[in-house]
């Protein structure tokens, strides 16, 4: 066998590739629906967050900051094993994509909610003053005044983070949930043959690819120019 | 309450499992050891050749980083560690940790750095150039000190992330410090090893995630 066909049966077997489509596409489903909950539950819980800190009030923002700092020092994968070994034996049995979803919308929310608030902080104070001096309320002021120049800041660093923290879906492998990289990693040892693998590998490349570039595209778009 | 307590901090049990989640920590710093600098020396390498002057290399440059990008970490281990044996290539779980990480973290630190390199204008190279440095020293001497400087705090916060990625290598049995704490969880069916593990990850990591969040607080400052 010349090494073409070698290469051809190891990652790209034909017959392979038919049987195990139907896996690979159900594995993407699953990816894309946990996806997008991650990052609607995420980004919410991030901007709740954010509106909390900007009351001021010393004991929440204690909660947030701490929150905060442990979900962005700890490694996904740690928190994913411990809500998903830990939580059954305390009486609460949660579903496996149920425990990825929380892990990752919590992580979510902690960046997204340090995203926001440093957005904030960089509105400069004399925004908030002449708003305020021309009768807007407190959340008119930051509703049309701070969030608007805050979230241009934020966009593309909030981008970014969303796709890292949503690519993080495939930890689910890891404890079962039937998204893309556990479909391929079921189908390889069942057909004991790497084309599954790279079907996988393809498959975030078809989701993720897009998702990069339209990143990049929102980063220039966005980019904050100054004089 | 009570459950909680015996269920993840569970002070007899992680004294116990103390030895074995600190010789894995070992291994996570032996870890990191090789894949931060490996990841900060190819970043700069896809930044610089992301300069290059022929088209074709900035096309493949570009391309290569969107498809590290795009592909989990954990996806492209796996792919290295059990697709690449059957082609042959059958690389230790560390060596796969080191190519897969090597190849992901290029591109993540290459973006920064590429931030980093357009944030220095075109007139300190020139003047750089004027006096008589060459191409090279310009560039090494003048320009890459002032853009690391400009996306340090990104490279920090990039190197967090590193870190935390390397937990990933308990995937492919790389016996690092989640792994080995997995492991005294599945002996105990108690999960105060883990979060043992966990508090290592905090005392390691939260100065540095403060220092970010310090240093990002002045986002467009």
């Amino acid at each position: 066998m010349d090494n073409r066909t070698l290469f051809i049966d190891t990652f790209f077997k034909p017959e392979l590739i038919v049987r195990y489509l139907p896996d690979i596409l159900k594995g993407m489903l699953v990816t894309i629906e946990i996806a997008v909950l991650v990052v609607v539950a995420g980004i919410s819980l991030g901007l709740a967050l954010t509106v909390v800190r900007s009351l001021g009030s010393r004991l929440f923002n204690v909660l947030i900051v701490v929150f905060v700092d442990v979900a962005r020092a700890l490694p996904p994968l740690v928190l994913v094993l411990i809500v998903y070994f830990g939580l059954p034996n305390v009486g609460i049995l949660l579903p496996s994509y149920a425990v990825l979803w929380l892990v990752l919308s919590l992580v979510l929310a902690a960046f997204a909610e340090e995203i926001f608030w440093a957005g904030i902080l960089s509105v400069r104070k004399g925004q908030w003053e002449a708003a305020r001096s021309t009768g807007l309320t407190y959340s008119q002021a930051l509703l049309h005044v701070i969030l608007p120049q805050a979230v241009r800041l934020t966009v593309p660093p909030l981008t970014n983070r969303t796709i890292a923290i949503t690519k993080n879906t495939a930890l689910g492998t890891v404890i079962g949930v039937p998204e893309i990289l556990n479909q391929a990693t079921t189908a390889e040892s069942f057909s004991f043959n790497a084309t599954p693998l790279m079907m996988g590998a393809i498959a975030y490349l078809v989701l993720f690819v897009p998702v990069v570039i339209a990143g990049r595209y929102i980063e220039t778009r966005f980019a904050w120019r100054r004089a | 309450m009570d459950a909680i307590l015996q269920q993840f901090f569970n002070v007899d049990i992680m004294v116990q499992a103390a030895p074995l989640v600190f010789r894995g920590l070992g291994m996570t710093l032996l870890v990191c050891a090789a894949v931060v600098p490996l990841g900060l020396a190819g970043g700069l390498m896809v930044a610089l050749a992301g300069r290059a002057r022929s088209r074709g290399v900035r096309f493949i440059v570009a391309l290569m980083i969107d498809v590290f990008r795009a592909v989990p970490p954990l996806v492209l281990l796996i792919f290295i560690y059990a697709g690449l044996p059957f082609a042959g290539l059958r690389l230790s779980p560390f060596a796969s940790v080191c190519v897969a990480f090597f190849l992901n973290n290029s591109a993540y630190y290459g973006e920064i750095y590429r931030a980093g390199l357009d944030s220095v204008g075109a007139g300190q190279r020139e003047a750089a150039r004027s006096t008589g440095l060459t191409a090279w020293q310009a560039m090494a001497y003048v320009v890459i000190p002032q853009a690391v400087r400009n996306v340090l705090p990104d490279l920090v916060s990039n190197t967090v992330e590193v870190v935390k990625l390397t937990s990933l290598a308990s995937v492919v049995a790389l016996p690092e410090m989640l792994y080995s704490a997995d492991m005294a969880r599945s002996l105990t069916y108690n999960s105060s090893p883990i979060v043992l593990a966990a508090l290592v990850y905090l005392v390691l990591l939260w100065p540095a995630v403060r220092l970010t969040s310090r240093l990002e607080h002045r986002l467009g400052g």
